[in-house]
This record gives C-alpha cells, sequence and structure tokens, in this order.
C-alpha cells in the first residue's frame, strides 16, 4: 500500500534520515517507534509531502507519489494527524470535520456567494457526511462547539473524525496518545481499531508502547535517523539492538 | 428574542430596513452626503475584509484597486464616452484579473513581507495615476466623469447617489455572507488558523489565496467606479498608501472576521473626522486617541467590543441596584 524506499533527508550537514526503506501492508497498522530525535517525524512529514525529501522515493498503491504537494496527496487519500493537535479552532466541531470534506465539494466562490440551489443541496449532503464521522469517532454531542474550547483529549477524537471525513487510503497519525490519560488512551486504541475495519491502512508514530504492542501487527523501529529494526511485536520485544538503542546504550 | 436575532437572514433583513430608512431621519443635510462614503468604504472594508478577517492575508494595496477602477471608469466615460455600465463591469474584471496575475507570485509571502510587497504594488500604482498626465490628469486629477444614468433618470443628487451605492454594498454583504458560510469560507478560514493543516485537509491553499485577492479586487474596483460617477472627479491622493492603511484600521477596529463589523469600522471611521472638527487643528490627535484607546480595549473590534461592554455596564447597574 505505502512503501517508502532509500529516503534521506538532510538539513545543512545534519542527516535526519539515511536510507531509511520499508513497506506497509494494505489494511495493516504499522507502529513507527524509536528514541526521540530518530526521525520519526521528518518520516512522517516527507510521506505527507510537507518536507521533499534530500532522495529516495515514496510510493502509493505502487505509484510514484515523492515531491507531490500535500493538497494533492490528500486528495489520493494519504491523510495525517499531528502531534500538537491542529484544529481550526475557531471553527466549530462540526464544521472542522466539513473543512475535511473540502475534497468532495464542488462548489466555489461564484456559486457559494449566490447560494445557487446545488450548492445548498450540497452543503447539506456534506453537513449530514460530517456528523456520520463525528458520529464514527464518538463526539456528535459536541457538534456546535468552538473547537479551540475543546479539552485535549475531545481534540484528538475531533482531528481523527476530520481525518477520517477524507476517506483516506492511508492514516498516519502522528503520537495520537501523546497527552491522553489511560482511559483516553483506551478509547483512542478502540477508535484505530474501527478505522482498520473500516478498511484504511494505519501508520502510527508513538512513544506509548504499550499501546503500539497491543494494536500494531508490524513495527517498524527508527534510531538515529535509520532503520534499526522491522518486524512482529514480539520479534521487535526481543530484538537485542532495540533493547540496546532503548536502554541508551552507544 | 435572541435566536431570533442569530438568524442571518433576519440580521440581514434589519440591517437593510435600517440603511434605507436612515435619508428619511438625516433629511437630506450634509450627514447624508456622509453616509455616501460609509457606504462606499463599508464596501471596501468588506473586500479586505474577506481577505483579511477570513483568510488573514494583509493588504495594503486595497487603495490601488480602488483608484484603477476610479480612474479606468473616468478616462473611460470622460475621455472616451463609452457607456459606464459596461465600463464598470469591464474594468472590475481587468482589475480581477490583474490582481490575479500579481497575487500568484506575491500571495505565495506570509506576513510583513506580504505586506510590503501589497505596499510597493499600492506605490506604483499611485506613481502610474500621477505620472501617466495624458491619461490621468496627472496630481491635478480628472474632471467631468459623468453621473450615471438609467434612461433619463441622472443619478444626480445625494439621496439617488445613496440608495444606489447602498443598493450595491448591501448586495456585496449578502453575497460575502453566503460566501463566509460555504465550503470556500471554511477554507479561507482554515488557512487562517493553520496553513498546514489547510494543505493536508486537500485545500490548493495557494489558489484559494489568490481566488480571494482577485475578489477583493474586483470588489475595490466597483467601489472606485461608483465612486468616480458620484464625484464626477477623482485626483491621485484619494488612492495612496494613506488609505490603505485607513481601510485596514477600519477592518480591525470594526472586528476582523465579521461582515457588520466592516460597516462598522467603515461608519466610525468615516463619521468621526466629521465629528471631531470641533476640536479643530487637534482633530488628528484626538482621531488617534480614540483608536489607539479602541484597539486596546475591544482587540475583537466594535462588533464583539461594544456588546461586551454594555453587557458590563448594565450587570455593574444590576449590582449598584442590588447593593442599594
Amino acid at each position: 500500500m505505502l512503501e517508502v524506499s532509500g529516503i534521506t533527508q538532510r538539513f545543512g550537514g545534519v542527516t535526519a534520515l539515511d536510507d531509511v526503506s520499508f513497506r506497509i501492508g494494505a489494511g495493516t497498522i504499522t507502529g513507527i517507534i524509536g528514541p526521540n530525535g530518530a526521525g520519526k517525524t521528518t518520516l512522517f512529514n516527507i510521506v505527507t509531502g510537507i518536507y521533499t525529501p534530500t532522495s529516495g522515493a515514496v510510493h502509493l498503491e505502487g505509484k510514484n507519489v515523492t515531491r507531490q504537494a500535500p493538497e494533492r496527496l490528500a486528495a489520493q487519500g494519504m491523510v495525517r494527524t499531528f502531534q500538537n493537535i491542529e484544529l481550526f479552532g475557531r471553527m466549530t466541531v462540526l464544521e472542522n470535520v466539513m473543512v475535511g470534506l473540502h475534497t468532495k465539494g464542488r462548489s466555489g466562490i461564484i456559486a457559494s456567494a449566490l447560494r445557487l440551489p446545488w450548492q445548498i443541496a450540497e452543503e447539506r449532503r456534506l453537513r449530514e457526511e460530517a456528523r456520520h464521522w463525528l458520529d464514527f469517532a464518538g463526539i456528535s454531542d459536541l457538534a456546535d462547539i468552538e473547537a479551540g474550547n475543546l479539552p485535549f483529549g475531545k481534540g484528538r477524537l475531533l482531528e481523527i473524525a476530520r481525518a477520517m471525513a477524507l476517506q483516506p487510503k492511508v492514516l498516519l497519525m502522528d503520537e495520537p496518545a501523546a497527552g491522553l490519560n489511560s482511559r483516553e488512551t483506551l478509547e483512542l486504541a478502540r477508535l484505530i481499531g474501527k478505522i482498520c475495519e473500516a478498511g484504511v491502512t494505519v501508520a502510527l508514530v508513538e512513544h506509548d508502547m504499550e499501546l503500539v504492542m497491543d494494536i500494531c501487527e508490524a513495527i517498524v523501529v527508527l534510531n538515529l535517523g535509520r532503520k534499526l529494526a522491522e518486524g512482529t511485536p514480539r520479534e521487535i520485544q526481543e530484538n537485542p539492538d532495540v533493547i540496546a538503542a532503548y536502554l541508551g546504550e552507544g | 428574542m435572541k435566536s431570533f436575532l442569530r438568524n442571518e437572514a433576519v440580521r440581514f433583513i434589519l440591517f437593510s430596513v435600517m440603511i434605507l430608512a436612515l435619508p428619511a431621519l438625516l433629511a437630506g443635510g450634509y450627514l447624508l452626503n456622509v453616509f455616501v462614503f460609509v457606504g462606499i468604504h463599508t464596501l471596501l472594508a468588506v473586500a479586505l475584509n474577506l481577505l483579511l478577517g477570513y483568510a488573514g492575508q494583509i493588504s495594503l494595496g486595497q487603495a490601488a484597486f480602488f483608484g484603477l477602477g476610479a480612474y479606468a471608469s473616468g478616462i473611460l466615460t470622460a475621455t472616451y464616452g463609452q457607456n459606464p455600465w459596461w465600463v464598470m463591469v469591464a474594468v472590475a474584471l481587468t482589475v480581477g484579473l490583474l490582481a490575479f496575475l500579481v497575487g500568484f507570485p506575491i500571495l505565495k509571502l506570509k506576513g510583513h513581507y506580504l505586506a510590503m510587497a501589497t505596499l510597493g504594488f499600492g506605490i506604483i500604482v499611485y506613481i502610474a495615476l500621477n505620472e501617466a498626465v495624458d491619461l490621468t490628469g496627472g496630481p491635478s486629477g480628472l474632471p467631468g466623469i459623468p453621473n450615471l444614468t438609467v434612461g433619463s433618470y441622472v443619478f444626480d443628487s445625494d439621496l439617488k447617489n445613496y440608495y444606489l451605492i447602498w443598493g450595491v454594498t448591501l448586495g456585496a454583504i449578502l453575497l460575502s455572507l453566503n460566501l463566509v458560510n460555504s465550503r470556500i469560507g471554511r477554507g479561507l478560514r482554515a488557512i487562517h488558523d493553520s496553513e498546514v493543516a489547510a494543505r493536508v485537509m486537500g485545500i490548493r491553499v495557494r489558489l484559494l489565496k489568490v481566488q480571494i485577492f482577485a475578489l477583493s479586487a474586483v470588489i475595490s474596483s466597483i467601489a472606485g467606479s461608483l465612486y468616480a460617477h458620484t464625484m464626477t472627479f477623482v485626483s491621485p491622493t484619494s488612492f495612496g498608501f494613506n488609505f490603505s492603511v485607513e481601510l485596514v484600521t477600519m477592518v480591525i477596529i470594526g472586528g476582523l472576521g465579521s461582515i457588520y463589523g466592516s460597516f462598522l469600522g467603515a461608519a466610525l471611521l468615516t463619521l468621526l473626522p466629521e465629528m471631531l472638527r470641533a476640536f479643530q487643528d487637534y482633530d488628528i490627535v484626538v482621531y488617534g486617541f480614540l483608536l489607539i484607546v479602541m484597539t486596546m480595549f475591544m482587540p475583537g473590534g466594535l462588533v464583539r467590543g461594544v456588546p461586551e461592554l454594555a453587557r458590563r455596564l448594565l450587570a455593574r447597574g444590576e449590582k449598584g441596584r442590588a447593593d442599594a
């Protein structure tokens, strides 16, 4: 589904990623882990088109999508969430999800300003669809609240609902459990399971090992910009290199 | 009552009725003339608010689009005797196209740099209006622009121009309200809050910014044409850097991201200099002082600050009564 091959990213003299390759199978949940500074977020930024890699390629469903702009990648089903949730704070929860439906609407400036009949129908359709995704994430009761006023945990759920509205093929989640308490993390794990059941391939960067070992079928370990290991949770837990990296040995 | 007022259609109708009834209260005096200008300024402020208040992109060159509309209408009707109505439309579309071409490279810039680039554009246009003497009449201005007419009906009085200009402005307000509450409006507000998140949602940020920049130029150009035909005379000083800054001030004082706020800001900044005449030579000092105080105590603009102030005063009044 998603294939990353030979990705290298240099910022000035610093090599953030060095020849990283792996593939993520369709319909799986893959965890990308590693100590701080391993290059996990950089990798996400490259895969979603926010950074252009120094070298290497990204393929989505066999199609080369390297160097494509984020907005084009999003339209092709490559969608992400952010470590520090990036909500549209002055819009309501429902409107946030409707922004996620942007690519599903057709009405432009003229149709919108004139409220042409088909534009009104489209708005109604988008609103109903947005409600569906709020329901999916279990936050329909918050629809009319301004997103900036949401507690952090609910904000996380909203960000996921908004990402799902794009009906992604691949959903990349950057530390979805960061800042969540244990009950919220449990809720999140259930939601990620539901996303996978809906046929979406999930990749997540995460520090919460319990969550990763629990829900991921495959794990990629990065350390200091290189791929250290790849395998099932059991293989990773027993891998001496991984243990050494996490215990802080050279 | 409150939920009644929250209904967008009801608010627009109430606002329109108020505007349409205003001349009866002003009884054709000098203030009616001032309110003709409030109408033009509201139109310009609404156009800028779409860009600045909703999409979060600054433009210090709005006066240039206003000036291009005014001069192009003036020259084509006064010098070349063309029909002012189709000139107005053709000029607005041309100015919109120009804004699209100018906007494409410069809207890549952000914040201060975008301010500088739009400022530069404004200055270029201002210099051109001054220097192209053969065409524009240079610093001494362009006289003899005809009033607008429909058949044998001539828009030659303050009252007629009031209804003409406010008709257009109310129309622009209605269309803008529709726009900001649509897919496009949500896209604009998304860009304002987080450009990277907007892109990840599949919004073509650059294109949308340029489109809204062009739209604001089209509206400003129409305002310029109306201004030229109302005044029958234009000179470059009306379209300089000062006026661009004044428009930004109207939008901020009125309330960023509020269409009715643009009316409040435009009304205040147009009426205030008239009311401050009593201070004679010190009027500009008082004007500056009032603007500073308002920005300090009403950072959300008049549209949010005035109800807040009223609420506080009411609460204090009730507390006073309870204490007594």
